[in-house]
């Protein structure tokens, strides 16, 4: 045996490691491929042995192997084991494979679930590094599910180390598990205050990624953010914070204004260029969810400008890269102040770098105007003849088109100009915009009727060169443009000059070659052109024009009529036969050419992209009904031509409707007519507005006088260029002439010398050369408003759109191991959670500020409900308020007001009156809220601010008695008091005293134990047994200066109740307390107990016992104490309506008793808080002073009470199935309220 | 979020690859030739920012890179991340590879692929930034490679041995070959810390 490991261990030495592999390849260089697949099969052999080094190694070379691109799953299993190599150099590797090639089809994975549990715990905090480092790769919905709860159990360990890695692998947990979110939330949120810096950043990185998904959600976290940013010196975090406010601020412009001040601070005063950047950036997400109001705005516009500016002139090319970035969203609301730099901007465009370029191509767009249009486009079109590669030519040619048809064509003054400049694009060799530059033409040749002549004499143009354009056919993105101008062509034939000449174009052989869906418009345009050229000889005498035409289609056409593109062919063979009858006809001498026409009749009018998304569905129509019932009689066929017109015109599907909106269709038309006229945007066509400007129609645009044949054949003067000298010339005329003629409008001559003619001119605003008619896109009727387009489905980050400030569900609590003996059933997480809590039970404190805060909402919402306030209102008053409120949470000391007693006293405090209920009174709150709203006067605000002031008080009194903690204040272990408040008041009209739901358990000189106890895990009605468990929460808290450790956590079981150990120990083994405690920590434990009956109070007795370490020494210690379960601790808040307890109450199975006391000084709503509160009871129905109120033992025992309150008496009549249990419930309210 | 984190050479080999994101072995080459093209035929004194990593992602992501000596630091990142910020962490990442290689050249990266990737784990977890602090990431990586050594013990240095005896043959291993030498000291950043 001994040999062999010897011989294994000599063997080793010779084996290849992974720098010998890395070696080997590097000598292989010719042969590689060859020598790889050799190495593969030695790591096979390898892998086959059973020295775990030797795998380890193998693995290695393997990670090697898969960065080159060789799959290496068929090793998985081997990976596996080498990840549970108990070895930290071979679990490393093993991990580190598995990083790198493991992911959710991996089948092993699933054995890997309690490899990695078992690392996690590990005690050598770098075996539990690796397995997250490892695990934060290849997580799966499974792992996350199986391992959330341990890794929040991570987020609380001793070793900062350890807590920044479980923290920010949560984000990676919640993404595959999204139930996880909730529970863990307020321990992650927890973990933004963290002394150690790391961990704290990861908190922050965490939650930036969340919220920047789903920025409402986190909202509420905004003050907590706001004191970080105030308060932090990481850049690192500093610049996380600060994005996430850019993401915030849209949503709670309030947010903005109180960001600008610190945020300019910062920017004065940061030396980073990072950070400098970030802020501006969210500087200007803030002007720009302002954008209206704060005048003092430009201000901090100027600043942000003038900062980039430096940044934009700055030699770093990523500083100029970023700043132009920067300046493009400064843009979009405040063009103005990016405008005064325009200079420096077309500077970049000059730029070497691609990126720099492209950046201050994107600000160009929104710079343009008017004035500078031609200009800009102009220095533009230089770059597109310059641009080498055709992206970025590409790119340049887009942004052309994009800046001249922004809004509408805004800025466009003279369509002939853009026309041309479009027709100067085509010439661009190779570029994939073919089709860009196409609809371009035909939407201004649509929407601009005065454009149409030159439109179609350039088309004709075009159609003329087609040669030019599909020389090579190979990259025939640009003949696409072909597309459009045989369209513009065929539509618009009117206006050409000579349809014949254009004709004889579209029908040439070498059309052939056209992409199919081209060809197939030449054929149906080059009939529209037929029955023009008709049109235009019927009138002559001589026919021998018309036939020829008809003669020239018959030859031509049967080169399309054997096409293989079956749209070309069909049009092509149904037009063929056409002309052939209408030829016929000629030779008769029968005057066709109007019915031809007619075939084309009708103008096509544009339609909106999204205008058939938007029809409404108009009332009483259900789409999926059937029309007819669907037997199979052949009628139904009948119905389907319908539908398809349907399409078409969706408002007149039924023809028996018409008529009907035939009238409604042009009331509506008269009313759009009216919207327009008083829309100073849209430059209107109707005659009567063309006499108002006293401008020459459409028809009278002289379109002969340019020499269409220039732009194509002279390619060393672009002919825009024209323009632009037409224009400058154009517009000095005008001012010439206006001062001649001061305001005359008469602009006779100007017809003859330009097409333009334009009113007074003021700097700002240049007239259109000429007036245009943009026809708006057609919409239906009642469109709907626009309904952005969904969110990608498949995005992981849908799921996590989850509300974190309602109170968690009982069916939320993650997954826990049974096997862990404290929590064993616990809903809520392990040990020290307060976070996780559970339904309707009861909630540890951290949750429970969650859940307040969450209660003001709601209360502030069903306010406003019914007050139908406007939504920001609201939080308007929440935010600043809340800010302080924080500051004052967190401080919050963890403890409720309990007096420090001397060593090893045991204190058993557990009464009734420290019976746990929060969560009853909150889930009353939010069953009935529709009830109490009603009861609630306004002055919320006001209680508030005593509530604040309460806690001030408390606080401060703790300050002073414990002064030692003061360095854990945050550590929020126990809020409870301050919880209650909120659990009180969420009926109240004024605050109730504090209660809390822990107490004392007992302490000594070392440790103090609080519990807060019964929280019933089991709900009866899922769970028939004959015992039922009780969950009860310690909080330990360390007071001296040593290190606690191996506490145990005993109770001598009563027949009753039994402690719950795990399997196999036995009934009088401790259970161990899962941490250890620093000196000043707390940290909160969950036992839990079964019990048999529940009619009775209990009394367990126990022990703590632990080990007290200091530097020199340790010691074991114990503490006694002694557990209370009262009857109200089995009672679980369960809401019930008001015609069930009705019911309940008349089905006579309920044995009655009641109460009286006298002498109950305190408002009748705080009297039912605190039943609700300390009992579990909620309220079924309140009238005046008098309340129902329900309650359910864990065993499925109804208890009923009816209190009445007059002058300082109350009394409670009280009906249960269990008389025993409603004696000792009731006994235990009369000791509450005897104590108070 | 750090959508990968890619070092090649001047060639477009790859000396580490990292994807936070499951790729097939084959998607993840070809994302490793295709930045590679967009960025080795940038200038050097170009921004170092590019957009539209095409098959990474989406509009969002950027590529933001350093190119040093023989070497290419690439990260694609998303919009949460800070431009400058993740520049001043491929300096970080960097600088820590150069103290624990003691003067960091290519033939390192070449022939400890996996002791980089280990030191990247203390930087970066699951696509997100852990650690920027050079010092703790530097401290935590030693104390890993200590308790590496000390599992090795006695057991591992006959292997070392042979090992050494190895590179010795090989004249390619001295690191004063001119092809692998990378030149660390790039003029920082406007100070980020």
């Amino acid at each position: 045996m001994a040999l062999k490991i010897v011989k294994g261990s000599i063997d080793r030495m010779f084996d290849k490691n992974l720098q010998d592999l890395v070696r080997g390849i590097r000598n292989h260089k010719e042969d590689e491929a060859k020598y790889i697949s050799t190495c593969i099969d030695e790591i096979k052999q390898e892998l086959k042995q059973d020295n775990i080094a030797v795998k380890a190694n193998a693995v290695c070379k393997l990670t090697y192997l898969q960065m080159l691109g060789y799959d290496v799953s068929w090793a998985a299993f081997n990976i596996v084991e080498v990840m549970s190599s108990s070895k930290f150099t071979y679990k490393r590797i093993g991990y580190l494979a598995a990083s790198q090639c493991f992911h959710e089809g991996t089948d092993v994975i699933m054995l890997t679930t309690n490899q990695i549990r078992k690392d996690l715990s590990s005690p050598n905090q770098y075996d539990t590094g690796v397995a997250l480092t490892g695990l934060s790769c290849f997580v799966t919905p499974d792992l996350a599910r199986d391992l959330a709860n341990d890794i929040m159990t991570l987020m609380s360990h001793t070793k900062p180390y350890i807590r920044k890695k479980a923290v920010l692998i949560m984000y990676k947990v919640f993404l595959k598990y999204p139930e996880s979110l909730r529970p863990a939330f307020p321990r992650l949120k927890e973990k933004l205050e963290d002394p150690d810096p790391g961990v704290q950043s990861a908190a922050v990185n965490v939650i930036c990624e969340l919220a920047r998904r789903n920025p409402k959600n986190y909202l509420s976290l905004a003050p907590l953010f706001f004191k970080l940013m105030t308060s932090s010196t990481n850049n690192w975090v500093l610049i996380k914070i600060i994005k996430l406010f850019g993401a915030l601020t849209p949503l709670e412009p309030r947010l903005g204004k109180k960001l600008i001040e610190p945020l300019t601070n910062l920017i004065h005063s940061t030396s980073a260029m990072s950070l400098l950047y970030e802020c501006v950036n969210t500087v200007i997400a803030v002007l720009i969810s302002l954008s209206s109001g704060m005048p003092n705005h430009s201000a901090s516009i100027q600043l942000c400008v003038q900062k980039l500016r430096i940044l934009i002139e700055d030699s770093d090319q990523n500083l100029k890269y970023l700043g132009l970035l920067a300046m493009s969203k400064i843009l979009k609301t405040h063009p103005k102040s990016v405008q005064s730099h325009k200079d420096l901007i077309l500077q970049c465009l000059d730029d070497k770098d691609e990126s720099i370029r492209l950046r201050a191509l994107d600000l160009l767009y929104g710079m343009v105007s008017k004035k500078n249009l031609m200009e800009i486009v102009k220095k533009l079109m230089l770059h597109v003849d310059k641009a080498e590669g055709t992206t970025y030519r590409d790119e340049l040619l887009t942004k052309i088109i994009d800046i001249c048809s922004q809004s509408n064509y805004q800025y466009i003054t003279n369509f002939e100009w853009y026309i041309s400049i479009l027709v100067e694009l085509t010439r661009l060799e190779g570029t994939r915009h073919g089709h860009l530059i196409a609809s371009q033409m035909l939407d201004v040749a649509i929407r601009v009727k005065a454009i149409r002549a030159f439109a179609v004499a350039q088309m004709a143009t075009l159609l003329d060169n087609a040669h030019l354009l599909t020389g090579n056919t190979q990259r025939n993105g640009i003949c696409e443009v072909l597309y459009a101008a045989a369209w513009i062509c065929g539509e618009f034939a009117e206006h050409l000059e000579d349809p014949m000449l254009t004709l004889e174009a579209m029908l040439r052989p070498k059309v052939a070659t056209l992409p199919g869906h081209i060809q197939a418009v030449y054929v149906q345009n080059a009939a529209k052109l037929f029955a023009t050229v008709l049109q235009k000889h019927e009138g002559e005498t001589d026919s021998q024009a018309a036939q020829e035409t008809s003669q020239l289609l018959i030859d031509r056409l049967p080169l399309f009529v054997q096409s293989a593109n079956l749209e070309v062919q069909e049009r092509a063979s149904c037009i063929l036969q056409l002309v052939k009858y209408i030829q016929k006809l000629q030779q008769k001498n029968v005057e066709v050419a109007e019915e031809v026409t007619a075939l084309f009749a009708g103008e096509l009018n544009p339609v909106a992209p999204k205008a058939q998304k938007k029809v409404p569905i108009p009332e009483g129509l259900d789409l999926d009904a059937w029309i007819n019932e669907p037997p199979s009689e052949s009628e139904s066929e009948d119905e389907k031509p319908k539908a398809v017109f349907a399409k078409e015109e969706p408002k007149h599907s039924r023809s028996r409707h018409t008529e009907v909106d035939e009238k409604e269709l042009a009331r509506r038309r008269e009313a759009r007519k009216q919207e327009q006229a008083n829309n100073p945007f849209y430059i209107k066509a109707s005659p009567s507005s063309q006499k108002v400007y006293d401008a020459p129609g459409v028809e009278h645009i002289p379109v002969v006088q340019i020499d269409l044949s220039v732009p194509l054949k002279v390619p060393g003067m672009p002919m825009s260029d024209q323009y632009v000298k037409l224009e400058e010339e154009r517009r000095q005329k005008e001012k010439a002439d206006k001062k001649k003629k001061e305001k005359k409008k008469k602009r006779e001559k100007r017809g003859k010398g330009r097409k333009g003619d334009s009113g007074p001119e003021s700097e700002e605003d240049i007239t259109p050369a000429h007036h245009v008619d943009i026809v708006t896109e057609e919409m239906p009727e009642n469109a709907l408003p626009s309904d952005d387009d969904d969110k990608d489905p498949n995005d992981p980050h849908k799921a996590l759109d989850i509300d974190l400030d309602k109170p968690l569900a009982d069916s939320e609590k993650l997954p826990v191991r049974t096997h862990r003996p404290e929590v064993l059933k616990s809903p809520a997480e392990d040990r020290d959670d307060n976070t996780i809590p559970q339904e309707t039970k009861k909630k540890s404190s951290k949750d429970k500020k969650e859940k307040k805060k969450d209660k003001e909402k709601d209360r502030k919402r069903s306010k406003e409900d019914k007050k139908k306030k406007k939504k920001h209102k609201d939080v308007e008053e929440e935010l600043p308020e809340s800010l302080p409120e924080e500051v004052v949470q967190s401080e919050e000391t963890k403890e409720v007001a309990v007096p420090p007693t001397s060593a090893d006293v045991v204190t058993v405090s557990s009464s009734a009156a420290a019976a746990t209920v929060d969560s009853s009174s909150a889930a009353a709150a939010e069953s009935e809220p529709e009830e109490l709203k009603d009861t609630e006067p306004d002055d919320t605000k006001s209680s508030k601010h005593k509530k604040k002031k309460q806690k001030k008080e408390k606080e401060e009194k703790e300050k002073k008695k414990k002064k030692r903690h003061h360095h854990h204040h945050h550590h929020h272990s126990d809020a409870g008091a301050e919880d209650s408040v909120q659990n009180g008041t969420v009926e109240d009209e004024e605050p109730l005293p504090p209660m809390s739901n822990y107490s004392l358990l007992a302490e000594n000189s070392y440790i103090k134990m609080m519990k807060e106890d019964a929280d019933q895990v089991c709900d009866i009605q899922g769970n028939h047994q004959d015992e039922s468990k009780v969950v009860v929460s310690v909080i330990f808290e360390n007071k001296s200066d040593s290190f606690l450790k191996s506490m145990e956590f005993n109770v001598l079981d009563s027949l009753n109740s039994k402690l719950q150990r795990p399997d196999g120990a036995g009934p009088h083994d401790g259970l161990t307390v899962p941490f250890q405690l620093p000196p000043g920590v707390s940290n909160e434990a969950r036992f839990v107990f079964s019990v048999q009956s529940i009619v009775m109070p209990q009394k367990l007795k126990g022990t703590l016992t632990f080990i007290v370490k200091t530097d020199e020494s340790s010691t074991h210690e114990k503490l006694d104490f002694k557990l209370h379960f009262t009857c109200t601790s089995y009672l679980i808040t369960t809401p019930c309506y008001s015609d069930a307890y009705a019911k309940l109450l008349e089905s006579g199975d309920l044995k009655g008793s009641s109460l009286r006391l006298e002498g109950v000084n305190m408002p009748f709503h705080h009297l039912l808080a605190r039943i609700c509160f300390h009992h579990h009871f909620s309220v079924v129905e309140r009238i005046d002073s008098c309340a129902s109120m329900y309650s359910r033992s864990i065993q499925g025992h109804h208890v009923c009470l009816l209190v009445k309150s007059s002058d300082q008496t109350v009394s409670i009549d009280a009906k249960c199935d269990e008389p025993s249990l409603l004696g000792n419930v009731l006994d235990e309210i009369k000791q509450t309220f005897s104590k108070c | 979020m750090i959508k990968a984190i890619l070092i090649f050479n001047n060639h477009g080999k790859p000396r580490l690859s990292k994807f936070y994101e499951h790729y097939t072995e084959d998607t993840e080459q070809q994302i490793i030739r295709e930045t590679f093209h967009l960025v080795s035929k940038r200038d050097e004194n170009v921004c170092n920012f590019l957009e539209g990593g095409l098959l990474i992602g989406g509009s969002d992501n950027k590529l933001i890179y350093r190119h040093y000596a023989t070497l290419y630091f690439v990260f694609c990142v998303d919009s949460s991340e800070s431009e400058l910020g993740i520049l001043d962490l491929i300096q970080v990442f960097v600088e820590t590879l150069d103290k624990c290689f003691e003067n960091v050249c290519e033939l390192d990266l070449i022939f400890h692929m996996d002791k980089v990737h280990n030191i990247l784990a203390e930087m970066v977890m699951g696509g997100m930034v852990l650690e920027t602090n050079m010092s703790e990431i530097i401290t935590q990586a030693e104390a890993q490679s200590k308790m590496e050594k000390s599992e090795a013990g006695i057991a591992g240095a006959p292997a070392r041995a042979v090992s050494a005896v190895k590179n010795m043959n090989l004249p390619e291993m001295p690191k004063n070959i001119n092809i692998g030498d990378i030149s660390i000291k790039v003029p920082n950043l406007p100070s980020f810390k």
